[in-house]
């Protein structure tokens, strides 16, 4: 049956598909922890770009201040709007307070800054590193004895790996002050009285675990927009058609990264 | 005799311009998947001449490049440079034999984040010690090479195409490099402009006594500077040697290319009603 044949057949093409992607996505972590961690030390004229990596945390962490503030606050806002209906009804409305304390350092902080970062920074890096590949600057790069690694990729993923812990203790504080707003102008909760739940809401080890998993999300946007970057294929349009997939992909693995995190933390809780 | 050993004894026969060769290839294969790119490729390069590698697209002579220039490995075969073996050289080696080797891309591939002065001065800046005051009259000498003397601040897409080319010459010249390869230089440029980058190839090898390898099928630009050719055809190195020599070889594919002439492949009718009929299994 010819049927079934193509069936297994494009089955065999996509699982080989599959094994090479895993293959490169492996290949190029190694290569970023050699130049991260290894070239520095070990080789001459290897060191991190540090100019490289300042530029690029202005564009990811700077230039997303406003952004991540405006959304911060009315995801806060919105929280503490939706939990105080839901309170009322148990006459706890100043939980409020500890709701959108825990949801904003727990999820909301981490998960919307990386969302955002994703949609800014890690689709351009994929379309820059397209772009270049496009027009063979990376080949230049390699020609002129310049590892492309070292020049392109290390400096966006330490740039990103600082910048978007940074971005979500903007986020947490942000959200935490949208809730303020919304409990002492509609909810008509005393401004000291919500300020003094939250303070003992939040737990450090709450936040300091945000951190930890926007240090992974980041990662994980710049490695994902750096490899798409390198892979691109087809001209113009395959630039498009990447820098679309690398926004989709980033956010689809830092929500699976996410759901890992919490399962995590829970069972060791 | 078969055509690629015609060719190679071409080379050997072939009155060279100058001294020992820089390039030395042999025996060359390449594959990507089943496709047969590279078959039994070799010729050498000599020093200080002007040598053009020359074919139609598909030929495989841009894949040939990239082998030369260490950006693919090929599939088998021997590569060797100023004498040493490079087909199994590791990063790090590759990294030492290309500050003495530039590169021309065919869009001069200059890095758009920077301006025309940083792109040339960057393998200065990354590869010597050499103080700022210093970098910056390196860069504006390379640029007066090119004529581009006084752009260094402008940005690259301020630039035309052929400027972009001459500014990416700039930046491969700027490690004084003994070897340098254009791709497809007079591509994508006016034959006015295309002609000056010509002039500024023969300049260079007057000047520097660099060895120059050219990849392009221009013909005009190949008989204004090449010393010896290579013709590629289907992966094949149909004819290696002096220009001139080249020209009057009777293989029907060189005679087609100097004179310009259409393709027209024979089809067997019945072969091809078997490949329309096959639904894409059957190759012409």
């Amino acid at each position: 049956m010819p049927g079934r044949d193509e069936t297994l057949a494009a089955l065999g093409r996509a699982a080989i598909h599959t094994v090479d992607v895993v293959r490169d996505v492996w290949l190029l972590l190694k290569d970023i922890a050699f130049w991260l961690f290894i070239a520095p030390w070990k080789r001459q004229r290897a060191g991190i770009r540090w100019e490289s990596v300042i530029e690029q945390g202005v564009r990811i962490g700077w230039d997303a201040i406003p952004i991540v503030v405006l959304i911060n606050l009315f995801v806060g806002m919105i929280s503490a709007l939706q939990s105080a209906s839901l309170l009322k009804r148990f006459g706890q409305l100043l939980l409020v307070a500890n709701a959108v304390a825990l949801s904003t350092t727990r999820e909301l902080g981490p998960l919307l800054t990386a969302i955002i970062v994703a949609g800014r920074s890690g689709s351009a890096f994929t379309a820059e590193i397209g772009s270049m590949k496009m027009a063979e600057e990376v080949d230049a790069l390699s020609t002129m004895g310049l590892h492309p690694t070292r020049f392109l990729i290390v400096p966006r993923v330490l740039a990103m790996a600082i910048a978007v812990p940074l971005l979500t203790l903007l986020a947490d504080f942000m959200g935490i002050f949208g809730g303020w707003l919304v409990a002492v102008t509609v909810v008509d909760l005393g401004s000291w009285q919500y300020l003094r739940h939250t303070a003992d809401a939040i737990d450090m080890g709450d936040v300091m675990r945000g951190l930890t998993k926007s240090c992974v999300f980041g990662g994980i946007i710049a490695t994902v927009g750096c490899y798409l970057g390198v892979h691109v294929e087809g001209g113009a349009e395959g630039v498009g058609r990447s820098t679309t997939n690398s926004v989709v992909v980033s956010i689809f693995l830092v929500i699976f990264a996410n759901l890992v995190f919490t399962t995590f933390f829970y069972v060791i809780e | 005799m078969n055509e690629t050993a015609a060719g190679r004894q071409g080379a050997s026969a072939g009155a060279a311009p100058a001294g020992e060769p820089v390039i030395e290839v042999r025996n060359l294969e390449t594959y990507f998947g089943d496709r047969h790119i590279l078959k039994d490729v070799g010729f050498d390069i000599l020093k200080g001449e002007i040598f053009v590698i020359l074919g139609g697209s598909g030929s495989g002579k841009s894949t040939l490049l990239r082998h030369i220039i260490g950006l693919l490995r090929p599939s088998s075969g021997s590569i060797k440079i100023f004498g040493h073996e490079t087909v199994d050289y590791d990063e790090e080696e590759w990294e030492r034999l290309r500050r003495r080797m530039g590169v021309l891309f065919q869009g001069g591939a200059l890095f758009n984040s920077m301006s025309v002065g940083d792109n040339v001065a960057l393998p200065l800046r990354e590869f010597t010690d050499l103080p700022e005051a210093n970098i910056g009259i390196q860069v504006r000498m390379k640029l007066g090479l090119v004529d581009l003397a006084g752009f260094e601040r402008l940005r690259p897409d301020q630039l035309s195409g052929g400027m972009k080319k001459r500014a990416g010459l700039a930046r491969a010249i700027a490690m004084d490099p003994q070897v340098l390869f254009f791709d497809e230089p007079s591509a994508g440029l006016d034959p006015i402009a295309g002609a000056g980058l010509d002039e500024l190839i023969l300049r260079l090898r007057a000047t520097f006594g660099m060895t120059i390898v050219v990849v392009t099928h221009e013909m005009e630009s190949v008989k204004k500077i090449a010393d010896r050719v290579l013709m590629l055809f289907k992966g094949e190195a149909v004819a290696v040697g002096r220009l001139e020599e080249v020209m009057r070889q009777t293989h029907p594919r060189v005679q087609q290319f100097f004179h310009r002439q259409a393709d027209e492949e024979r089809v067997d009718p019945k072969q091809y009603l078997d490949y329309l009929t096959a639904g894409g299994r059957r190759e012409l």
